[in-house]
């Protein structure tokens, strides 16, 4: 049974539960204080960071503005390469074209390259449906496959995971699907990743049809590019004789030239290393060279919807590099999962309500889920302006009554600080009342998902007014 | 009902995105620290970043006796087509040739692939394949466990815009930035997971 996060709760609850789990939180600041300290080195050694980001900003904003034209443009030079272009609306549309694309194979295992998109659209779960057993083969993504759990983090999916959990997941799982674990395995995390090495072999030698996502498509040239560390995407791009690629619409950048500007970002802002190990490149099919049958399906999914919101639209920009969320005091306390997404974090809190409009209370709670604080924009790479997005969503969230109590409680204080009198009245009285209320109060109703996780501050004896009038800020 | 094609531009279009500024290019086109045209300082740059990798780092005036070198204790290994047959005059272990193709599992059960490149890059200490003479198929130099790849100094460009402008996006490349890793396990880099583990690069002048 492949797990999802239909019908999670909202961020308030998700998370209560999260920060409760003492060795999760241990895991997950671990994680993302290690990496935090990686791309800052590497970042800081280029003296021309601002301006990389400043032209990916532009790049994706430019391919925004234009996204049809690109995307045709992309269709005809993927089409005279020798490849196969599908469009999809939403999940539903794109599970079924590639669960018949697969079936035409008449294949019952596949090999999947870590793709967030197919994470998105309950892909794996989709296949099982039908009947095919679709394998990931990148590390982190085979642990939370093989432990039935669910991703935690856009580029280390099983970031939440420590290697003693890792251990005992790879002897209990890994003989159920494969070659077993070898015997006397420890949680050294070379022996771990040679255990992946040696169940995932003879899974990359056998496969007839890989499924991958891509991180650029670039229009003019109608090439894919993929982005990885340890060599499972390469084998299988070039390992199958099918190749399925599912990539969302804003994945496109305009021309080669652009990925000079991507590929000198990504790296250095998703793991601190000035490009990954691995990428590779692809137009169409080559003659004697990796797959004899390409498919790119291009997905809209919710993406189109983000596309004609005018301030949230930015977050289409981004590259999916994490950082984001190693940098999220928020996210570092509890850790991905509170989300309710494969997309956790900030990005996650703006991109899923972009993508899936505010009608799901859960959907609606995560642009509360920040601080905003502002660390995410100074550390994006592609500019994405987090908190704008953020304050916006809250208004729409508040606009469309989603938020009833937030709506209530502004338009109270508004009708009492819109008159002078009332609002003196108020103050005082809370002067007054101040050292009378408990430090922990319970307000009653919805209003107490305000007070359970608040305590209330000391109310001063005076109000600043009144100390202004005494005082006349201490010149007296 | 319409088809999803036409629907997704229609939404597209719906959305009415506004136009877009050209966008600015004001990055650095060389690797930073460096001058342009310091050419002693790239190659010295490309050799510390692979050494960063753990890679193995031959500099040589005799390609045959340092290709012997890198390929050590293999003792087979795939030679493409396009390779000059003298590289491998020293060395007294088996060249496979890929003509016609070896299978996936005899590429598997073969020591190292030896090859040339398309391009490299200073900056990042990246190697660059095109499938061009010499170099062989994605799969031959994915297999083996060894990789030695034979760099002529004048193809290594300072950073990345370099390389890529002379590139042909229509072959399917490989770009190679140290073996293949993971930190997937409490942020630990392991060397080695599915790529070849040990890479090894000959420098010619």
């Amino acid at each position: 049974m492949t797990r999802s996060f239909l019908g999670w709760p909202a961020f308030p609850a998700a998370a209560e539960r999260e920060v409760g789990n003492r060795q999760l939180r241990e895991n997950v600041r671990r994680a993302t204080h290690t990496i935090r300290g990686k791309r800052a080195v590497l970042a800081a050694e280029r003296p021309d960071w601002d301006a990389l980001r400043d032209s990916a900003a532009a790049i994706k904003d430019q391919v925004l503005a234009d996204l049809e034209t690109q995307l045709l443009r992309a269709e005809e030079k993927v089409t005279a390469a020798g490849g196969t272009v599908h469009w999809a609306r939403d999940a539903a549309e794109a599970n079924r074209i590639v669960t018949e694309l697969v079936r035409a194979t008449g294949e019952t295992e596949i090999v999947k390259v870590k793709s967030m998109l197919t994470e998105e659209i309950g892909l794996d779960a989709a296949l099982e449906a039908a009947g095919i057993n679709a394998r990931e083969t990148d590390l982190a993504a085979t642990i939370v496959q093989l432990g039935d759990d669910l991703p935690s983090h856009v580029v280390v999916p099983a970031l939440h995971r420590n290697r003693s959990e890792i251990r005992d997941i790879f002897v209990r799982e890994m003989g159920r699907h494969g070659r077993p674990a070898p015997d006397g395995l420890t949680d050294d995390p070379a022996e771990l990743a040679e255990a992946a090495r040696l169940h995932l072999r003879e899974k990359f030698l056998g496969a007839k049809v890989a499924v991958s996502g891509a991180n650029f498509l670039v229009a003019e040239t109608g090439t894919l590019v993929v982005v990885e560390s340890e060599g499972n995407g390469r084998m299988c791009l070039t390992l199958a004789d099918t190749l399925i690629s599912v990539v969302g619409i804003e994945k496109t950048v305009p021309s080669w030239q652009d990925l000079e500007v991507f590929l000198q970002l990504l790296a250095r802002n998703a793991t601190g290393e000035r490009m990954a190990p691995y990428t590779s490149t692809w137009t169409g099919t080559t003659d004697g060279d990796g797959p004899r049958t390409f498919h790119l399906v291009l997905v809209d999914n919710g993406r189109t919807r983000a596309l004609a919101d005018p301030t949230g639209r930015q977050a289409l920009r981004c590259i999916r590099c994490g950082a984001c969320m190693n940098t999220c005091p928020v996210y570092e306390r509890t850790g991905g999962h509170a989300y309710g997404s494969v997309y956790p974090g900030p990005i996650g809190a703006i991109l899923n309500p972009l993508l899936k409009g505010l009608d799901d209370p859960q959907t609606a709670s995560l642009p509360y889920a920040s601080t905003l604080c502002g660390a995410c924009n100074e550390v994006c790479p592609v500019r994405i302006r987090f908190t704008d997005v953020l304050l916006d969503l809250r208004a729409q969230v508040a606009d469309g009554g989603q938020h009833p109590v937030e709506r209530a409680a502004l338009g109270a204080v508004g009708g009492v600080m819109a008159h002078q009198a009332a609002w003196k009245a108020a103050v005082k009285t809370a002067t007054t009342a101040g050292p009378l209320l408990p430090r922990r109060i319970k307000l009653p109703g919805a209003l107490g998902g305000w007070t359970d996780s608040r305590t209330l501050p000391a109310i001063p004896k005076e109000s600043f007014r009144g100390w202004w009038k005494r005082t006349q800020g201490d010149t007296k | 009902m319409t088809d999803a094609r036409t629907e997704i531009l229609r939404r597209i279009r719906a959305a009415a995105v506004p136009p877009a500024a050209a966008p600015p290019r004001h990055y650095l086109r060389h690797a930073p620290g460096l001058a342009e045209d310091d050419r002693p300082a790239v190659l010295a740059l490309f050799a510390e970043r692979l050494a960063e990798y753990g890679a193995t780092v031959l500099p040589a005036e005799d390609p045959a006796t340092a290709v012997a070198e890198a390929l050590g204790d293999a003792r087979t290994a795939v030679v493409p087509a396009g390779l000059p047959a003298e590289w491998t005059a020293r060395w007294d272990g088996e060249a496979r040739s890929d003509r016609p193709p070896l299978t996936h599992a005899r590429l598997d059960a073969t020591d190292a692939v030896l090859t040339t490149c398309a391009a490299a890059v200073a900056d990042s200490g990246t190697l660059i394949l095109d499938g061009g003479p010499g170099q062989g198929r994605r799969a031959a130099t994915l297999l083996p466990d060894l990789h030695v790849c034979v760099v002529r100094a004048a193809q290594v460009h300072s950073a990345l815009p370099g390389a890529l402008a002379g590139l042909d996006p229509r072959r399917p490349l490989t770009f190679v930035s140290g073996p293949s890793a993971t930190a997937d396990i409490e942020m630990i880099r392991v060397k080695g997971v599915h790529g070849p583990r040990r890479l090894a690069v000959v420098l010619l002048p």
